[in-house]
């Protein structure tokens, strides 16, 4: 194909604009995505977590998470025989270099329970956001308008999951946002892709097809504090009785 | 980590409702219990509270000038505050600050002292001279007709306005209840009592306020105390201060009762984080011992004297005690994890945005306030303003 030096730099800046809206990540980049045809949320099977925090360092470093605050982390419980409102938890930076060894013969439980946004249907935190600076897009991901938020912090009083904080920088509400701008190109988020066991699985609930219809017909899931009815969309697999 | 005890959702170490937070609910209160009292004389026709009507007005305003301060230094982006007025979330109680705040200050408050200051203000844009002149001239908004007829109907305005401002009290300082009740995410604030217990202990706070506030006055300007006005205030400050004591203790009875997964939280804080705060300072120094004062007063024959001193300390315990009960709602509520596995720290800046002397210096800004709005508008007519209206 010849292009002449004039036709090149007409199209220099037009290409400009075509990569800037691929780098963006936003639905009206994504021209093949509909928004329509998904409603995302999260597998994460407890069983199969074995702490090792890779998807902690790898939502760090996809999402630019600040020094600790935590788009998602990983807890390691360890409840003792029938004492399932004490277990001692532990999450050190998040879980994000792992977990310090257990003592040989230490009795007790132990497993690794990954947490995040819940991405909740009926979200407390978009309710109370006082401008709609929070809001649940048409395919069910829970996101922040960080041009618009006021950083009053009301949204994160109202997480019962703790999965929200005020950017120390941007002064602004920060959380996970599913890794959006992967998801919209077709892509699984960074946490998922990092994950060695495949312990967590992006769900996307409105596609007959999606694995996850056949693992929730199989298995026992349970949500995060379901007495708090918020919709959760964060499914966990093999979820003990003594996990807040 | 520091400042943590046992564990913490790893984003719940930091607080991010500081002391500005607990200011917030404190000032708003007082504006509502300071309105209330005022309410008295003119919807309630209480008359021995008459020496407090204006000045309680001028302090609601006072303290309500000063109220979005707090929200206002505590914002991450607080140029973008504007937004919650123009495009509120209906679905937020936070989003119903901005119109209820305006609402109670321009439609309520703002009116309703114009309303009673008006013939006032027309006789001093008469007889002053030079600036002062031209700023009551423009506070006349151009009505100077003080006739009997014209006078009458102020007087009808202004109490239907005071009938309106009831519920609007009400109304602002419930909903800021209602901003910590409704939220099913923490156990320490989720109540539907949380409205009522911050609108009854407002009240007693506001005429606390007022009633410290007159004693000093009063005094400042060298003239006699009005026994008869005190001890009517006194003792409304007594029985609203029972009714919030009697629901604090209503809502700590039935989350002891009920004792529900939150509760040995919530019950080990108060042992230990919250003790000094909620046990010692908000319940035994600022409710009981004031409580115990003000009864005596109601029931035995003690000197003027010893009343006007009892007056004084109670009042200062009950704004200390309410001040007390902020600080537990707010910062208590953030110092134990949603997971009910742990407890933080709040450690109080000193001078940062959000840090103590800001606090101090908002505390202390409405005072301020109070001295300009009593310069300019006295609650005690000038003998040369009372003349001239005779001669009207």
């Amino acid at each position: 194909m010849n292009i002449s030096r004039r036709q090149f730099l007409i199209l220099l800046p037009a290409a400009a604009v075509a990569w800037e809206y691929v780098e963006a990540g936003t639905p009206e980049a994504s021209p093949n995505y509909q928004m329509s045809d998904h409603w995302w949320g999260m597998l994460i099977d407890i069983t199969k977590c074995i702490g090792c925090g890779n998807c902690v360092r790898a939502c760090q470093k996809e999402n630019d998470v600040p020094d600790g605050f935590f788009r998602t982390w990983v807890e390691r419980y360890d409840r003792m025989d029938y004492h399932l409102e004490s277990p001692v938890v532990i999450s050190p930076d998040g879980g994000k270099e792992g977990f310090p060894s257990v003592v040989e013969g230490a009795e007790g439980d132990y497993f690794f329970v990954p947490k995040m946004c819940n991405h909740c249907s009926d979200s407390p935190c978009t309710q109370v956001c006082p401008v709609g600076a929070t809001f649940i897009s048409p395919d069910g991901v829970v996101l922040v308008d960080q041009t618009y938020c006021l950083g009053c912090a009301y949204c994160v009083q109202a997480c019962p999951y703790g999965c929200r904080y005020i950017h120390p920088e941007k002064k602004v509400a920060d959380k996970c946002t599913l890794c959006y701008h992967r998801i919209t190109k077709g892509l699984t988020t960074a946490c998922c892709e990092a994950c060695p066991t495949g312990a967590r699985q992006l769900a996307d609930l409105k596609n007959p097809n999606d694995p996850i219809h056949a693992f929730l017909k199989t298995h026992t899931v349970q949500v995060l504090k379901p007495q708090m009815a918020t919709g959760a969309k964060a499914f966990y697999n093999g979820l003990d009785g003594s996990v807040r | 980590m520091s400042g943590v005890e046992g564990y913490m959702y790893p984003n719940e170490v930091t607080l991010y409702w500081s002391v500005l937070i607990v200011l917030y609910p404190y000032i708003t209160g007082l504006v509502a219990g300071a309105f209330i009292l005022a309410s008295l004389e003119r919807v309630f026709r209480v008359d021995a509270v008459k020496p407090t009507y204006r000045l309680a007005l001028l302090t609601a305003l006072a303290f309500l000038l000063d109220a979005p301060l707090p929200l206002q230094l505590h914002l991450g982006h607080p140029e973008r505050s504007y937004e919650m007025y123009f495009t509120p979330h209906a679905t937020s109680a936070m989003a119903m600050f901005g119109y209820v705040y305006l609402w109670y200050l321009m439609a309520v408050l703002v009116f309703e002292i114009w309303l009673d200051y008006r013939r006032d203000i027309v006789l001093m844009s008469q007889q002053r001279k030079g600036l002062m002149r031209v700023v009551y001239k423009m506070m006349t908004l151009g009505s100077n007709n003080i006739s009997e007829r014209s006078l009458h109907i102020d007087e009808k305005v202004g109490w239907i306005v005071t009938l309106i401002g009831i519920p609007s009290a009400f109304l602002l300082h419930g909903y800021v209840g209602f901003i910590f009740g409704s939220l099913k995410s923490n156990p320490w604030w989720s109540s539907p009592l949380m409205p009522v217990v911050f609108i009854f202990s407002a009240m007693a706070s506001g005429i606390a306020a007022v009633m410290l506030i007159y004693m000093a006055v009063t005094k400042l300007r060298k003239e006699k105390i009005d026994m008869r006005c005190v001890d009517a205030v006194a003792m409304y400050m007594f029985y609203i201060f029972i009714l919030d004591f009697s629901l604090e203790m209503l809502d700590l009875v039935h989350r002891i009762y009920e004792a529900d997964e939150s509760f040995r939280s919530l019950d080990f804080m108060v042992h230990t984080k919250l003790y000094f705060s909620q046990i010692v300072l908000q319940i035994l120094i600022g409710t009981l011992i004031p409580l115990i004062l003000l009864f005596l007063t109601q029931v035995a024959t003690i000197g003027e004297r010893a009343r006007k001193r009892i007056y004084v300390v109670c009042s200062s315990l009950i704004l200390i005690s309410v001040l007390a009960m902020r600080w537990n709602v707010v910062i208590g509520g953030q110092l134990f994890s949603k997971s009910f596995l742990g407890y933080t720290t709040y450690k109080m800046a000193l001078v940062t945005r959000e840090g103590l002397l800001v606090a101090i210096g908002l505390t202390i800004l409405p005072l301020f306030f109070l001295w300009v709005l009593l310069k300019l508008l006295p609650p005690w007519p000038k003998k040369e303003l009372q003349e001239s209206a005779a001669g009207d």
